[in-house]
C-alpha cells in the first residue's frame, strides 16, 4: 500500500477493531452513531471553511483583504460569526405557520446531509456504495426545494413567497438539465455506482477522453449546478437588491445560518459530483502508459485529489458569483428551457451513439 | 423668441394678462380661472410650445397665495413664468397635471405644504409628510412648537 | 390553514419596497401592485427624510443657506453649491473672478464624475453583481482625497461662497486632478469590459424601463434620464453658465429610452467630463478666487431663477427676495423629484427585476426628493 496513513487504512482498523470488541450488529450500530457525528463535524467544518473562502476570494476580487482582524490572517472570523448567529434569537414572526417555519431549516440540512452519502472522499472511503448512487444523489437534492417553499410560504412575508417561488420553479427546471448531464456521463461509465463511474476512468478522466459531449455536459452540469444551489448569476431566490433575503427574510439566528450553510454544503456537494463524473473523483491523474509519471502521480493521497478537485471547482462557482449580474426570472427560465434542455438533449443523443459506436477510449 | 416677441405674442391670447417687469423672463399675471385655457393654449401654440413645465411652486405673500409655473420650450429655448393668485382663505384652481405629467406630483406637494386645493386632480393627497399632519407648513403664518426654533 | 396572503380573488396584491430596501438607496417608499411579479403600478411614498429645507432657509441669510443645499443632493453638493452662489451673484449682479470660475467648474465636473461612480457601483449591486462597487469606490475615493485637501469636507462640501470659492485651491491641487484624470481613462475601458459588455447585464438591461420622448418631456425630466429618450436638456449647453461656455464637450444624446441608454449616457458622460477637466486644469488664471462682497449680503426685491446641471439632472433655484437678508421664498427644483414621477411610466407591466434595473439608472438621491 502506497499510503500507509490513508483514510481506507484507518476506516479498515476502526471497523476491525469494533468486530473484535463488540457483535456484529453492535458494531454497525457503533459505526452508524460514528458516521453521523462525523458527518456533521465534517459540515461545520467545510461551513466554516467554505465561508472563510468565499469571504476572501470575494476580497481578492474586490481588490480588498477580507477577513484578518480575528485569528491568524482572519481564520477565526468565520467561526466568531458562527458563535454570533448562535447567541442570537431566533425569531418566529407571530402571523407565521410555526410548526413549517421551524421545520424548513432542519430539513434543507437533513437533505444536503443525505447527499453525502454515496459520495467517495478517498479510495475506498465512502459511507455507502449504493448500486443507483448518482440516482440517488439526483433524488434526494430535490428535497431542498421542498425546504425553501415551506420557508417561503410559513414566514407569511411576501418577499418570502415570491422568493420561494422563484426557487420552486428553478429548481424544478434546471434539475431537468442537471439531470440529463448526469444521464449523459452514466452512458458512458454504464453504471449508476460511484464507486464504478471512478474506477472506470482509471486510465483517463472522463472530461478528457469522453470526447466533446462530456465537455458540453460538463458545462450544462455547472451551469444546472449553479442555478440548484441558489448561487448567482441565479440566486433569484435571495436576490439582495429584489427581495431583500429571499425566502428567507424572516429566519435569524441559528435558523438563518442554517440556511446559509446548508447552500455552502450543497455548494460543495455538487462540485463533489462534479468531481466524480467528470474528473475521476479520488482518482489521480495518469496519462496513458507514462509510468514513471503515473507513479509519481499515485504518491498524492486520494483524498488530497478528490477535495483539491471539489475546491477547485467551488472556486470557479465564486468566481461566477462575484463576476456576474443577476439574470431575470424569464430570463431564467428561457436559458434553461430554450437553450440548456434542447441542448443537453442533442448531446445524449450523441453520447448515445458514441457508446454505441464505442468510439472512446 | 426673445422677451418683447413673446410679450407681444402672448397679448393677443387672453385680454386680462398684466405683465410684471424687471425680471430675467417674463412673468405673467393671468385671473386664476383662466389660467387652465391660457396654459393650454401655451403648450399647443406651435410658436411657443411650451412643451416642458420645469418647476411649479406657490408663494405665500400673507394676503394672498401667488401660484408661479416656470414654462420653457426646449424647442424654442425661451422661457416665460405665468402666475395666477389666488385668494388665501379657499385656494382652488384646475390642475395642470393633463397638460404635463409632473404636474402630478409638483402639485401634491404645493397641496400639502400650502394647502392650495387642485380641481380635477386624478390623486390628490399628502405626498410627502404623514396623513394624519394639520396645518399647512410653507405658509408664512404656520406655528409648530415643537419643531420650529424662533430666535 | 389560516389566511398567510391579503390578496384580491384576482391573485393581485401589493407589496411594499422600502423605506427600508436595499434597492430604493435610501429611505424611498414605494406601494407596488403586483400580479404574480408583474407590475401593476408604483406609487412612490416619500417624506421619510424630508427636513423641509425651504422652510429652513427663509430664516437663514444669503450665505447660510447654501451650506443647507449640500445636504439635498449630497452627491452632488458643490453644484447644489454652485447654484445657489449663481442665484444670489444673480441678484447681487457680482462678476465672479474668472480663477473662481474656473476652480468651481473644476470642482463641478469631479463631482459629477464621484456621483456618476457610485451610481455605477450602485447600479450594478442592483443587477446582482457586487465587485463593481469597490472598483467605482476605489477610484471615487481619489477623487475624494483631492475635494479634502481643497475643502476640507469629502461629502458635503461648502466650498462656494456668493462671489467666488471659499479659500484658494490647494498647490497641489492641479499635480493631483493631472494624474487623477491622466490614469482615470483606462478605468472607463475597465468598466465597460466588466459590466457593459457582459451578456446577462445587457439583457436585464436593454429595452427595460422604456420611456418615451413625449413622457420624459411630459413628467419634466432632466439630465441623462431624458437624455437617454433623446431630450437634449444639458442645461451646460442651453443655459451656459460659469466658463461651461468656453469649454468644448458633446452633450450626449441616446434615443432608445431605455436602462441601457441611461447606462450608457452616464458612461459616456464620465468621459465628457474628464474632457472639460482637461481642458481647464492646466489653464487656471491667476488672479483672486473671490469677488470682493459685502459682509451682509441684501438682494433687490425681486424674483431670482438659476438652473445648473447637477449629476441627476436640472436643479433649478428660485429665489424670492423682499429685499432683506433672508430670502422671502425658496424653492429648489430637484431633477429626482420629477425623474421619479416617471418611474411608475417606466416599470409598468415589467417585472420586480425590471423595476430593480430602472431604478438603479434613474439614479435616484432621496434627500435630494424629499428635501
Amino acid at each position: 500500500m502506497l499510503n500507509t496513513i490513508s483514510f481506507e487504512a484507518i476506516k479498515t482498523a476502526v471497523q476491525q477493531w469494533l468486530n473484535m470488541h463488540w457483535g456484529p450488529h453492535l458494531a454497525f450500530i457503533a459505526e452508524c452513531i460514528l458516521i453521523g457525528l462525523l458527518v456533521i463535524v465534517f459540515f461545520a467544518v467545510l461551513g466554516l471553511l467554505l465561508v472563510f473562502m468565499e469571504r476572501k476570494v470575494s476580497a481578492v476580487m474586490q481588490i480588498r483583504l477580507g477577513p484578518n482582524r480575528v485569528g491568524p490572517k482572519g481564520w477565526l472570523q468565520t467561526s466568531a460569526d458562527t458563535l454570533k448567529l448562535m447567541l442570537k434569537e431566533g425569531l418566529t414572526p407571530d402571523g407565521a405557520d410555526k410548526f413549517l417555519f421551524n421545520l424548513a431549516p432542519f430539513l434543507i440540512m437533513i437533505a444536503a446531509m443525505l447527499i453525502m452519502v454515496p459520495i467517495a472522499f478517498a479510495r475506498n472511503f465512502q459511507i455507502w456504495d449504493i448500486n443507483i448512487g448518482v440516482l440517488y444523489i439526483s433524488s434526494i437534492a430535490s428535497i431542498s426545494v421542498i425546504a425553501i417553499l415551506m420557508a417561503g410560504w410559513s414566514s407569511n412575508n411576501k418577499y418570502a413567497l415570491l422568493g420561494a417561488m422563484r426557487s420552486g420553479a428553478q429548481i424544478i427546471s434546471y434539475e431537468l438539465s442537471a439531470g440529463v448531464a448526469v444521464i449523459t456521463m452514466v452512458m458512458l461509465t454504464q453504471s449508476l455506482s460511484i464507486q464504478d463511474i471512478i474506477l472506470s476512468q482509471q486510465n483517463g478522466w472522463w472530461i478528457f477522453k469522453g470526447h466533446i459531449p462530456a465537455i458540453i455536459a460538463f458545462i450544462i452540469f455547472m451551469i444546472a449546478a449553479t442555478a440548484e444551489t441558489n448561487r448567482a448569476p441565479f440566486d433569484l431566490a435571495e436576490a439582495e437588491s429584489e427581495l431583500t433575503a429571499g425566502f428567507h427574510t424572516e429566519y435569524s439566528g441559528m435558523k438563518f445560518a442554517l440556511f446559509f450553510l446548508a447552500e455552502y454544503i450543497n455548494v460543495f456537494i455538487v462540485c463533489a459530483v462534479a468531481a466524480i463524473l467528470f474528473f475521476g473523483g479520488w482518482m489521480p491523474f495518469h496519462i496513458g502508459n507514462w509510468e514513471g509519471f503515473n507513479h509519481i502521480m499515485d504518491y498524492i493521497p486520494s483524498s488530497i485529489w478528490f477535495l483539491g478537485k471539489t475546491f477547485c471547482l467551488i472556486f470557479l462557482i465564486m468566481w461566477f458569483r462575484w463576476t456576474f449580474p443577476r439574470l431575470r426570472i424569464d430570463q431564467l427560465l428561457n436559458l434553461e428551457w430554450k437553450y440548456l434542455l434542447p441542448i443537453s438533449l442533442a448531446n445524449l443523443l450523441l453520447m448515445t451513439i458514441i457508446v454505441v459506436l464505442k468510439w472512446y477510449l | 423668441m426673445d422677451n418683447e416677441a413673446l410679450k407681444a405674442s402672448l397679448l393677443p391670447l387672453n385680454a386680462n394678462l398684466t405683465f410684471e417687469e424687471g425680471g430675467e423672463w417674463v412673468n405673467v399675471f393671468v385671473p386664476y380661472n383662466e389660467l387652465k385655457p391660457l396654459l393650454k393654449t401655451l403648450q399647443g401654440e406651435p410658436d411657443l410650445y411650451f412643451n416642458y413645465l420645469f418647476c411649479l411652486t406657490c408663494v405665500d405673500w400673507k394676503t394672498h397665495l401667488t401660484m408661479v409655473y416656470h414654462l420653457t420650450s426646449l424647442k424654442w429655448q425661451h422661457n416665460l413664468v405665468v402666475k395666477a393668485v389666488l385668494n388665501r382663505e379657499n385656494p382652488q384652481i384646475e390642475t395642470v397635471c393633463d397638460i404635463w405629467k409632473t404636474a402630478e406630483f409638483l402639485e401634491r406637494e404645493v397641496y400639502e405644504l400650502f394647502g392650495v386645493e387642485f380641481l380635477h386632480h386624478p390623486d390628490l393627497r399628502r405626498l410627502i409628510l404623514t396623513d394624519d399632519f394639520k396645518g399647512w407648513p410653507l405658509r408664512k403664518d404656520f406655528e409648530d412648537p415643537v419643531n420650529m426654533i424662533k430666535l | 390553514m389560516h389566511q398567510v396572503l391579503s390578496s384580491t380573488p384576482e391573485g393581485i396584491f401589493t407589496i411594499n419596497v422600502g423605506p427600508q430596501h436595499p434597492a430604493t438607496h435610501g429611505v424611498l417608499h414605494l406601494v407596488i401592485t403586483l400580479n404574480g411579479e408583474t407590475i401593476l403600478k408604483i406609487e412612490p411614498h416619500l417624506g421619510y427624510i424630508h427636513r423641509s429645507i425651504e422652510k429652513m432657509c427663509e430664516s437663514l441669510t444669503y450665505r447660510q443657506f447654501i451650506y443647507v443645499t449640500s445636504r439635498m443632493d449630497y452627491l452632488s453638493a458643490h453644484i447644489n453649491n454652485h447654484a445657489c452662489a449663481l442665484c444670489v451673484e444673480k441678484g447681487l449682479q457680482v462678476e465672479v473672478p474668472m480663477r473662481a470660475q474656473y476652480i468651481r467648474v473644476i470642482m463641478d465636473e469631479l463631482t459629477r464624475l464621484a456621483s456618476h461612480e457610485l451610481w455605477w457601483g450602485a447600479m450594478a449591486m442592483d443587477v446582482g453583481a457586487f465587485t463593481p462597487f469597490f472598483y467605482a469606490f476605489r477610484e471615487r475615493e481619489t477623487i475624494n482625497e483631492i475635494m479634502e485637501e481643497t475643502c476640507g469636507a469629502r461629502l458635503t462640501m461648502n466650498y462656494m461662497v456668493p462671489g467666488g470659492v471659499m479659500a484658494d485651491i490647494h498647490p497641489q491641487f492641479q499635480q493631483k486632478v493631472k494624474q487623477f484624470i491622466a490614469g482615470y481613462k483606462n478605468k472607463i475601458a475597465e468598466y465597460n469590459e466588466l459590466v457593459t459588455g457582459n451578456v446577462i447585464f445587457q439583457n436585464r438591461m436593454k429595452g427595460v424601463g422604456y420611456l418615451s420622448t413625449e413622457d420624459a418631456i411630459s413628467y419634466g425630466c432632466s439630465g441623462p434620464v431624458a437624455r437617454a429618450s433623446g431630450v437634449a436638456c444639458d442645461v451646460r449647453k442651453r443655459y451656459p453658465y460659469d466658463v461651461y461656455a468656453q469649454v468644448q464637450f458633446d452633450e450626449i444624446i441616446e434615443t432608445t429610452g431605455d436602462s441601457f441608454a441611461r447606462y450608457l449616457v452616464r458612461i459616456r458622460e464620465m468621459e465628457q467630463s474628464v474632457r472639460i477637466i482637461e481642458q481647464l486644469i492646466d489653464n487656471i488664471p491667476e488672479g483672486d478666487y473671490q469677488a470682493k462682497t459685502k459682509a451682509v449680503l441684501k438682494l433687490p426685491k425681486g424674483e431670482f431663477y438659476q438652473r445648473v446641471e447637477t449629476a441627476r439632472g436640472e436643479l433649478g433655484v428660485y429665489i424670492v427676495s423682499e429685499g432683506g437678508t433672508t430670502p422671502y421664498r425658496i424653492k429648489f427644483r430637484s431633477p429626482g423629484f420629477s425623474n421619479l414621477s416617471a418611474l411608475n411610466e417606466m416599470a409598468k407591466g415589467g417585472k420586480i427585476g425590471d423595476l430593480v434595473a430602472t431604478m438603479g439608472t434613474l439614479d435616484l438621491v432621496i434627500p435630494d426628493i424629499d428635501r
